[in-house]
């Protein structure tokens, strides 16, 4: 009996137990992120595929020269490269927060789950200044304002693709802050500490590094391309 | 519940040996250490998986009678170009004007049968079901991973066939493009009155029905992979559930491209977009879009696309891989081979999209890679096709309904399959394309093949879901005639399309060189409804059996080795009233040491090799 137990317990796949040693939420989620993964891939590649069967594309680096409070002067892509900081600081303090969650310490959690919160929302603020600037400037689906890089009339998919991708990311970073908040107030109200685990903040970390990791393709594909 | 959810905590204690071993003979655990439900939370929003599972059947089956019925419609049309039929005028008012289908109501139909049984019949009907139904009884679960989730993916399910459904009744009609929705027809809302608000309604339902299919996919895989009962390694799997984990892996990796892609055609129609719009002239008007690329839709149309006739058709497979062995009575031949035949398909699955764009303009060259890629789909397919073959070679055959129906699906796939073969050469491609002979391939292949797969799959489990057995008789009559109708309507439009018969027209009177068709045409319209007759038939026999159908009074009436048949003939929410039984061998010990059958619960003999 002893023997079958040592026999099953090197078995992974046998049955009775997870095989990856996970619990089935988090599984979920990676499979989620993968499919979240093919969406985005599917937009990129198809931003792509349009853009290099067009003679010639605006430069970014005139396109988002402008900084709030800066007034006309050209500081290409500085804005964008904050935004890029503020999000990627906001991944150090979620892992802060999941760690915290290791630990079963309650105070750090909340703490650094407020932090990458308030992270959430600047990032979404700068998105919210970026896309109102270009408004100001007449971009938006189906008006592009700025000419091709080598000075002949772009079509619009330049914006077209700029705002639906960036919006799309938006819309994960904004349900990324709600489900931050959820899991804030969940801790808050000793959900997690009654459970004896933060398994669930783990999730949320998984996905907010997840919406980070995307940004960097977005930022790639969109600003420095 | 709670102690099943979180497999990490999983405080089953399993008994040395014997797992459940006992027949509750007929005695009803309904409600067996739970809580009294009331008829809203047992029956609508319901987490126990064999209701979802009933749920889903049962929309996929009002569904069907739909989409059966449309193509009933446009067949009258096709056959009787120059009668009326006042009663159309009747029912469809100015769609029927004068008892004749209108054009605008002809590619409403076609498009609206193509998308009804491609997704919300064969996709949602069909995994929705046996998925859920399956999943947690034959891996030895007393429910989904996420029950709450899994709910969810039938009321999104719900929610995408309310707007599918009322889209049918705008006052410019439901979206009229064809199933493959391609833009600019799809794109712009002056291109025909089936592109207006019907097309969105369209792009809103598929949204929903991709999310459904998300929250079910997920579901699938982390049950099957992480709630297996004690025992139950991977290999010692039904085939069932590895054909619904490798749908359901196709699923999660392609609908979200066909998000992305239907997401990119919303903006077209309504945000002044142009992603796959360019020089485009709409009645005489040059529209300003520019810079887009029509193709662009059909790669993300057809990277979900190709992949989804994987995804009706693997379930099938899987139903009929277990239904076959059971009622041979031997196990099932070549199981690696059937699990590896099924990785291979699903890996080749994204791999030959392109072949539906043989004539789209795609590069002869990179035409030549995606005929190879899908000329080897050949492979793992008639690896498939011989073991079942070989599984009922010198089998004790029952000839039992379900197991008719798998013959059925074998001769079809078969027949299917071939033509595919011819289809998949862009050479030949190029002169049969958009014929009649597309039509029949794919309907044989994996529209009347699934649908054969389906029904095995509920004559077989049908005692499971609902303690009752099908009509014998009336099952039998459904069979052949469904069986001969399948082949009488779809073989001879394998001539028509050689011939050149394009797919999709209203009406071929003009088209002197088709008049010799005339007749034949006829033929295949009178067929097809006495198969939709049929189908009704079915229905009655369905809904018939669930009240008053003959009485189930063992627990495993088909002798069959699987878990499912451990459980109460009439398994409460929990499925197992005691403890999750323990497996100790794989799902195929049939004719076994001189025995008939060995359940998978019974622990080894001393001596006997291990499965």
């Amino acid at each position: 009996m002893a023997q079958t137990a040592v026999v099953q317990g090197k078995q992974w796949w046998a049955g009775g137990k997870s095989p990856f040693n996970v619990e089935y939420g988090k599984l979920m989620m990676w499979y989620f992120l993968m499919s979240d993964a093919f969406t985005f891939g599917a937009f990129l590649i198809s931003y792509g595929t349009v853009r290099f069967s067009a003679n010639s594309w605006p430069d970014p680096n005139h396109v988002f020269n402008a900084f709030p409070g800066a007034g006309h002067s050209n500081l290409p892509l500085a804005f964008v490269s904050l935004m890029t900081f503020i999000l990627i600081i906001s991944s150090v303090t979620m892992v802060l927060a999941v760690h915290a969650g290791h630990n079963g310490d309650k105070r750090g959690v909340s703490k650094w789950l407020i932090w990458t919160i308030i992270g959430g929302f600047a990032f979404l603020g700068c998105q919210a200044w970026e896309w109102t600037h270009l408004y100001h400037e007449g971009a938006w689906w189906g008006m592009n304002p700025f000419p091709n890089a080598n000075g002949t009339a772009s079509s619009t998919n330049f914006t077209n693709f700029f705002f639906t991708i960036t919006g799309f990311h938006g819309f994960h970073v904004f349900s990324g802050v709600v489900i931050n908040i959820i899991m804030l107030l969940m801790t808050r109200n000793n959900v997690f500490e009654k459970k004896g685990h933060y398994l669930m903040i783990e999730k949320a970390g998984l996905y907010w590094h997840f919406v980070d990791l995307v940004w960097v393709f977005v930022f790639l594909c969109f600003y420095l391309v | 519940m709670n102690e099943n959810i979180n497999p990490n905590v999983h405080t089953e204690t399993h008994t040395g040996h014997g797992g459940l071993h006992t027949d509750h003979h007929g005695h009803d655990h309904d409600g067996h250490h739970h809580h009294k439900q009331s008829f809203v939370s047992k029956y609508i929003f319901s987490q126990d998986h064999k209701t979802i599972a009933k749920q889903f059947l049962i929309t996929g089956m009002l569904w069907a009678i739909v989409g059966g019925l449309f193509s009933v419609l446009f067949r009258l049309q096709l056959a009787y170009p120059d009668e009326t039929f006042p009663i159309l005028e009747t029912f469809f008012g100015r769609w029927a004007k004068g008892g004749q289908i209108q054009p605008e109501f002809y590619y409403a139909l076609i498009t609206m049968h193509g998308t009804v049984l491609v997704f919300f019949v064969l996709t949602g009907g069909l995994s929705g079901t046996f998925a859920n139904l399956l999943i947690p009884l034959q891996v030895g679960a007393r429910d989904m991973a996420s029950p709450f989730m899994n709910m969810l993916s039938y009321w999104f399910f719900f929610l995408a066939s309310v707007v599918m459904f009322s889209s049918l009744f705008v006052q410019t009609g439901p979206a009229a493009g064809g199933w493959t929705s391609y833009p600019p027809l799809s794109a712009l809302h002056e291109a025909s009155i089936g592109s207006k608000a019907g097309m969105d309604m369209w792009i809103i339902s598929m949204a929903l029905f991709v999310v459904s299919s998300l929250l079910g996919g997920l579901n699938y895989i982390a049950t099957i992979l992480n709630m297996r009962t004690k025992g139950m390694s991977m290999t010692r799997m039904p085939l069932t559930m590895w054909a619904i984990l490798f749908t359901a892996i196709l699923g999660v990796l392609s609908f979200p491209v066909l998000l992305s892609g239907f997401i990119l055609l919303l903006f077209d129609r309504n945000g002044g977009t142009s992603f796959y719009l360019s020089d485009i002239v709409v009645n005489g008007k040059i529209l300003p879009n520019e810079g887009g690329s029509a193709i662009l839709y059909q790669h993300l149309f057809w990277f979900l696309g190709h992949p989804e006739v994987y995804i009706i058709i693997l379930p099938a497979m899987g139903l009929v891989s277990e239904v076959m062995s059971v009622n041979a009575r031997k196990p099932i031949f070549g199981y690696m081979a059937m699990v590896g035949s099924l990785l291979a398909i699903t890996i080749l699955a994204f791999l030959v999209w392109a072949h539906h764009m043989f004539v789209s303009g795609l590069n002869p060259f990179l035409g030549s890679v995606f005929v190879l890629l899908t000329l080897l789909i050949a492979i793992p397919s008639a690896i498939k096709v011989f073991n079942w073959i070989t599984t009922i070679w010198r089998g004790n055959i029952r000839f039992t309904p379900g197991m008719m129906f798998s013959i059925g699906f074998v001769s079809l796939f078969i027949s299917g399959g071939l033509t595919g073969i011819w289809l998949g050469n862009s050479t030949l491609d190029i002169h049969l394309h958009d014929t009649y002979f597309v039509v029949a391939h794919f309907h044989i292949v994996m529209g009347v093949s699934a649908f054969f797969g389906m029904f095995a799959g509920v004559y077989h489990w049908f005692p499971k879901m609902f303690g009752r057995y099908l009509n014998n008789t009336l099952a039998y009559i459904h069979f052949w005639v469904t069986l001969a109708g399948a082949y009488l309507i779809f073989w001879p439009m394998h001539y028509q399309g050689l011939a050149g018969v394009p797919r999709r027209y209203l009406d071929f009177r003009l088209w002197s060189s088709f008049n010799h068709f005339t007749d034949l045409n006829k033929m295949i319209t009178i067929v097809s409804i006495i198969v939709f007759a049929t189908q009704l038939m079915f229905v009655f026999n369905f809904f018939y059996s669930i009240f008053k159908g003959r009485k189930v009074r063992s627990t495993n009436p088909w002798g069959s080795t699987t878990l499912e048949w451990t459980t109460p003939i009439n398994p409460g929410h929990g499925n197992w009233p005691g403890e999750i039984p323990e497996v100790h061998r794989w799902a195929y010990d049939y004719a076994k040491d001189g025995r008939d059958f060995i359940p998978q619960t019974e622990p080894l003999n001393p001596g006997e090799s291990k499965h």
